[in-house]
This record gives structure tokens, C-alpha cells and sequence, in this order.
């Protein structure tokens, strides 16, 4: 028992996965709001609970060890979630969702977090991949998987425009970049007819290779929804996001990107190439928006310009800072709170940028690292003093 | 293209540039004292105009119906009560982060114009919707051939010049100004010359959201309608007015206003005259277009920032 408890075992992590999971599906699963504000104020005293007796600290460690044992055991609880609620339409919609903007947040993570460049703009981005899927799927017979990744090169395309002025610029002058850029983004669509204007674009479903999306799957007679496609394509996307993104900041890829982020003139003086590496960050950002937009807009079959606003966008960057700035697994859990939360819970639904904004203020004010703050970089996975 | 209609683009491009110019000062002031973005700026003007409405509600209620009357305490009510909520946000939200990133007050300050603009939208009542705004000044008119002139258009464009001209006196001339250019260019310096540093960095936050407060009456009177949302693009506008112009710089503020307007009536008038079938609704498209290249052009704007970065 004592050895199962202990930071080297990977018992604490996967029971924590395992208890999440379960939360998951019986938060998803609750239809009254008395069950649902229950629930949520159940899970705040739990954690405040928990860390009280050092079990986040904890799991964190033993999550840490034991890293592809903790992987897979998220992938599993994702997985278990969806079967869950595999014949209804709304809580797989939801689920596909939190995936496809992880990709999108992990994207902002990468310019905001670790090269320090500042994208106001999110939702922009994410709005040129949903527009060109749009467009492309209803004007052109390209495959899909093609649509997919023309959405993602779109988004970074365009936003190579933004280079020049985001380099030659810095602090809030490049902030001032973006948030223009966000504006006339949204207000191009609204005046531009071909577009759709204010109304918008109906967009087909996905099909990849015969394999249409929009088509219930049957398993041995059972129906399920069509929603299920898109969540085990999205948890892909996600998942090959999430380790893209691991990857490059364990390299000397994420050394150099920090380095840009802290001290731009030590760096410099160093040899590392300041320009390359922010363009490097803000690409491979936007491409990531660009790729899961054009994703959503085919999932969701309907694109309109006031799905990106200024607001919008504002909300990404409230995620990548309540997760904790830098930190992957924090703006995991961050985009799923701040997705579902106001659709499960109707009453904040009105109130939920006035609610985030709140929150993000008090935030900065007193916790400025977020909820979960980014670790130390750790050279030797595993190992311990 | 008439004389008149020219001469109307003029007018209006210039009733526009002012209020732009206005809240770039605003902007311009918060850079110069403590180096920092206040991004609530806009939606503080939006909160000035939402107060003189109010007041102007009651006003009526309580049976005072003389325009003049109703006006000046209208622009005491919202002007005074701005100046509180800045010196309140320099005091709990910017001050309390001078040592954090810069970002950090950016981002703080875009939160609280999301609080302030939701806060109108979902609080005050039918707060989503447009709300009338009075006319509470002459509507006498002198026509000049094909171009009318409004004596109210002129009301309000010589109460902008006189509110900007007020404060750059008062930075210029006065001993406080000397303080705040002080703050301004050291605040360390200053503070062992012995000014007081939160005094005076509430004191500028206070004039510049006193300064948006008239900038949202201004909107209010000169278009007769407001709404929760016309603060954003203000707010951007302005900054952008003052970035083009040069932070930290009143005259920069007020050339950045006045070219931004300039962009959008050259953008209402060209675009249609140039690519025939595009709306004049792109105008704005063309001016934040050309505010971003121009950013590539020169990135500290107009007249650029003195400055030295040590290392």
C-alpha cells in the first residue's frame, strides 16, 4: 500500500486519470442544474481537498515518471468518455470540441509561452482555417485531408503577412498588430458577400477517402452518433499536437524559444537567431489554429463571422494563461473547464466573458503563473536526486 | 464628386479625427507616465457616455429640462465620475503590476474593458440594444451652397480642440504638468525630487479617463445613438492613433487621430472610386491594413519614443 501511494509508482497518477474520467462522464451526463452546479462545487472541494494532503503534488510526480503510462491513460479515459455517450449527438460534440481547440490553444502556447510572441489574434486564425474549408469544400472536389492541412498553410500563410510588422516591432506595439489584424479580419468577413457576409457558409462534412464523417457508424447493431468520427479524428489531432508540442520544448528547439522569450539581447549575443525562432513559433502557431478550424468548420457545418471575434480570441488567450503560461497539460484542463463549464451550466452561459475576464484579472492579480504552473525544465526525465 | 459631399467627408472626417484624437491622448498620457497600455481606455469612454445618458434619464426624472443645465451636469457627472474609475484602476490594477511583464497590464486592462463592456451589456437595462442619445444642443444650420454647416458639429468639434488644448496646457504650464513630465521621464529621479509618484500617476490616469469621458459625450451627442460596443473600437482606434503618432507624445496623439480618419474617409471614398462594386464598408479594413504595414514601416510611429534601453 505504502509503495502503491508513493511518487515512484504509477498507481497515484492513473487513479487520478481514472477518477477524472469518471467526473467526465458523470458531469457530462448530468441534466439538471442543481446536478451540474452539485457537481462543480463537489470537484472545487475535491481539489482543494487533495492538495491539502499533498496528492496533486503527488500525481504530478508519479504523472511525470511514468509518462507513457500516463499518456495512454488519458487517450483511454478520452476513449472512455466517448463511449460513454456514444449514441448522443451533444456532450461527443462537446467533447470534439475541447480537442480541436486544445490544438488550437496548444498553438497560442507556442508563440505566447515559450517564444514570447504575442497573437491577439487567436480566433483570427483559427476563422481563416474554417473559412477556406468552407470555401474550398463547397467551390473545389480537393480531398478533404487536403482541405484540412490548405486550412492550417492558409492560416500560417496570411499570418506571414503579420511578420515583418510582429518583428520589427515589440512588447505592445506587436500586441497592437494582432488586435488590429483580429478587427479587420472580422469586419472583411462581415462586408465581404462572396463570403457569406454576416449570415455565413453552410459547410459539407468531412470525408476522408469513402470514409464519410457525417454517416452514423454501426458496431454489431448498435447506432452510434456520427459525432463519434470527429472526436477520435480531433483526439488524433490532439494528441499529435500535444506531442509536437512536448517535443520541441524538451529540445534545444524549446531551450532557444525560452531563451528568445526571457532575454531577447542576451540571446542575440548569444548566436541564437531572434527572427528565426519567432517566425518559427508564430508559423507553426497559426498553423496549428488554421488546422483545427478547418476541422471544426466541417464538424460543425456552419461558419459565420461572430464565431471570431475580438472576444473570442480573448477567451483563447484567457485558456493558455488560467492553464498556466508554457504549460500543455494546464490549458488542457483549462479549455475543458472553459468550454464546457457555460454549456453545461446554463445561467453563465450570458455571463461567461464577463466571468472569465473576472477570473483572468484576479488571476494576474494574485496567482500571475496561472492554475498550474509551468515546471522547471527537467533535462533527465525520471531522474532524482 | 460635389463641393458639398467633399466638404461633408471633410467635416465629418474631422469631428471623427477629434474624438480619435481625444482618446489617443488618453493613451498617450498612461504610456508617458508609467510606460504602460491601459486597454480599458475605450470602454471607459463607452462606461462616460452609458453615465451621461443615465444622468440625462435623471435629470429628466427630477423635472430639470433646460438642455444647457442638463448638459453641463450631464459632462460633470461623467467626466468626474471617469477620472474616479481610472484613478481606481491605476490604483488597484496597473500600479499593483508595475514590476510584473508589460504584458501582464495589457492583458489585465483588456479583461477589464471585457468586464466594463459586459457589465454594460448585461446590467444596464436593455443594455444590448443601441440607446438613443439626446440632442441637447442647438440644431441651428448655415447652408452653404450645396454643403450645410451644424452648429452643434461646431459645438462639438471647438469643446474637443478646447479639452485637448486644456491639457496640454496644464502639462506645459502648470507645476503638476512639470510633475508629471517629471514622473515621465524618470520616475525615480522624481520621486527623490520629492513628487509624489501614486499621487501623480493617479492624477494622470484620472485627466486621461476624464478625457475619454468627453470623447464618449462627444460620439453620443455627434451621433445621437451609442452602444456597448462602440468602446472596443474606439479603444483601438485611439491606440492605434497613438502608436502611428508616437507614444508618449501629445502631438503625435493628436496627428495619429486625425490620420486615422483621414485613412477611413480615403478608404469610404477611394475604395468605391477605384475597385467599383466594393462597399464603403471596407474602409475600416483599409485602415487597420494600413496601420499594419505602416507599424512595418516605422515601428515606434510618427515621432518616434526617445529612448536608451540599457542592457
Amino acid at each position: 500500500m505504502k509503495r502503491l501511494l508513493s511518487a515512484q509508482s504509477a498507481f497515484p497518477a492513473l487513479a487520478s486519470m481514472a477518477a477524472l474520467t469518471l467526473f467526465a462522464v458523470l458531469f457530462l451526463h448530468a441534466e439538471s442544474q442543481t446536478a451540474v452546479m452539485g457537481l462543480t462545487a463537489g470537484a472545487i472541494v475535491v481539489m482543494l481537498l487533495l492538495a491539502r494532503f499533498g496528492w496533486n503534488a503527488l500525481a504530478a510526480s508519479s504523472f511525470a515518471g511514468h509518462s507513457s503510462q500516463a499518456h495512454a491513460a488519458v487517450i483511454l479515459g478520452v476513449l472512455a468518455v466517448m463511449a460513454a455517450f456514444y449514441d448522443s449527438h451533444f456532450p461527443l460534440l462537446m467533447l470534439a470540441s475541447v480537442l480541436l481547440y486544445v490544438v488550437v490553444c496548444l498553438g497560442l502556447n507556442l508563440q505566447f509561452g515559450y517564444a514570447g510572441v504575442v497573437n491577439f489574434a487567436g480566433a483570427a486564425f483559427f476563422g481563416i482555417g474554417c473559412y477556406t474549408s468552407a470555401v474550398l469544400t463547397n467551390h473545389t472536389p480537393l480531398p478533404h485531408v487536403l482541405v484540412m492541412f490548405i486550412g492550417g498553410l492558409m492560416a500560417a500563410g496570411i499570418g506571414s503577412l503579420l511578420i515583418l510588422p510582429v518583428l520589427r516591432t515589440y512588447g505592445h506595439y506587436a500586441a497592437l498588430i494582432t488586435i488590429a489584424f483580429g478587427i479587420l479580419f472580422r469586419v472583411f468577413l462581415e462586408v465581404n458577400d462572396t463570403l457569406g457576409g454576416p449570415q455565413g457558409i453552410k459547410v459539407p462534412g468531412m470525408e476522408i477517402m469513402g470514409w464519410k464523417l457525417n454517416d452514423g457508424v454501426q458496431i454489431g447493431g448498435i447506432e452510434l452518433s456520427f459525432y463519434v468520427n470527429y472526436v477520435l479524428l480531433a483526439l488524433a489531432m490532439a494528441a499529435v499536437a500535444f506531442m509536437l508540442v512536448r517535443r520541441l520544448e524538451r529540445s534545444w528547439i524549446g531551450l532557444n524559444l525560452d531563451a528568445v522569450r526571457l532575454d531577447e539581447t542576451a540571446c542575440a549575443a548569444f548566436g541564437i537567431d531572434v527572427a528565426r525562432w519567432k517566425i518559427a513559433a508564430f508559423t507553426l502557431g497559426n498553423f496549428l489554429a488554421g488546422l483545427a478550424g478547418s476541422v471544426y468548420a466541417m464538424m460543425t457545418g456552419f461558419v459565420a463571422p461572430n464565431s471570431f471575434t475580438f472576444g473570442d480570441s480573448l477567451i483563447l488567450v484567457s485558456i493558455v494563461i488560467l492553464g498556466g503560461i508554457g504549460n500543455p497539460w494546464g490549458l488542457t484542463v483549462a479549455t475543458a473547464i472553459v468550454l464546457i463549464l457555460p454549456e453545461k451550466l446554463q445561467f453563465i452561459q450570458e455571463y461567461r466573458l464577463l466571468l472569465y475576464a473576472a477570473l483572468v484579472i484576479l488571476i494576474l492579480l494574485f496567482k500571475p503563473d496561472g492554475l498550474m504552473p509551468r515546471q522547471v525544465r527537467n533535462y533527465l526525465p525520471g531522474w532524482k536526486p | 464628386m460635389t463641393f458639398g459631399l467633399l466638404s461633408q467627408y471633410v467635416f465629418n472626417g474631422l469631428m471623427l479625427g477629434m474624438i480619435y484624437a481625444m482618446v489617443a491622448v488618453g493613451f498617450t498620457l498612461f504610456f508617458g507616465v508609467l510606460d504602460v497600455i491601459k486597454f480599458s481606455h475605450g470602454d471607459v469612454l463607452m462606461v462616460g457616455a452609458f453615465t451621461g445618458l443615465a444622468t440625462y434619464i435623471g435629470l429628466q426624472a427630477i423635472g430639470i429640462d433646460a438642455p444647457l443645465a442638463q448638459l453641463l451636469i450631464m459632462t460633470l457627472v461623467a467626466t468626474l465620475s471617469m477620472a474616479l474609475l481610472g484613478a481606481l484602476i491605476a490604483k488597484y490594477l496597473v500600479l499593483p503590476l508595475r514590476l510584473a511583464p508589460p504584458l501582464n497590464t495589457l492583458l489585465i486592462t483588456l479583461m477589464l474593458g471585457s468586464v466594463l463592456r459586459e457589465g454594460v451589456r448585461l446590467f444596464y437595462p436593455q443594455g444590448s440594444n443601441p440607446k438613443p442619445f439626446p440632442r441637447l444642443l442647438p440644431d441651428d444650420s448655415i447652408a452653404f451652397g450645396s454643403f450645410t454647416l451644424r452648429a452643434d458639429s461646431m459645438i462639438l468639434l471647438l469643446a474637443g480642440l478646447a479639452a485637448i488644448v486644456a491639457v496640454h496646457l496644464v502639462i506645459t504650464r502648470t507645476k503638476l504638468g512639470l510633475a508629471i513630465r517629471a514622473v515621465a521621464q524618470d520616475a525615480e529621479t522624481a520621486r527623490i525630487m520629492g513628487i509624489n509618484f501614486e499621487f501623480i500617476v493617479l492624477l494622470t490616469f484620472a485627466i486621461g479617463s476624464g478625457m475619454a469621458a468627453l470623447g464618449g459625450l462627444m460620439n453620443g451627442l455627434y451621433y445621437n445613438e451609442i452602444n456597448f460596443g462602440i468602446g472596443l473600437l474606439l479603444g483601438v482606434i485611439g491606440f492605434s492613433a497613438a502608436v502611428i503618432g508616437g507614444l508618449g507624445n501629445i502631438y503625435g496623439a493628436i496627428l495619429g487621430g486625425f490620420l486615422f480618419s483621414a485613412l477611413q474617409s480615403l478608404g469610404a471614398v477611394a475604395l468605391p472610386a477605384l475597385f467599383p462594386g466594393t462597399s464603403t464598408a471596407y474602409k475600416d479594413v483599409f485602415a487597420f491594413a494600413v496601420v499594419i504595414v505602416f507599424m512595418a514601416w516605422r515601428p515606434t510611429g510618427l515621432i518616434a519614443e526617445k529612448k536608451s534601453e540599457r542592457v
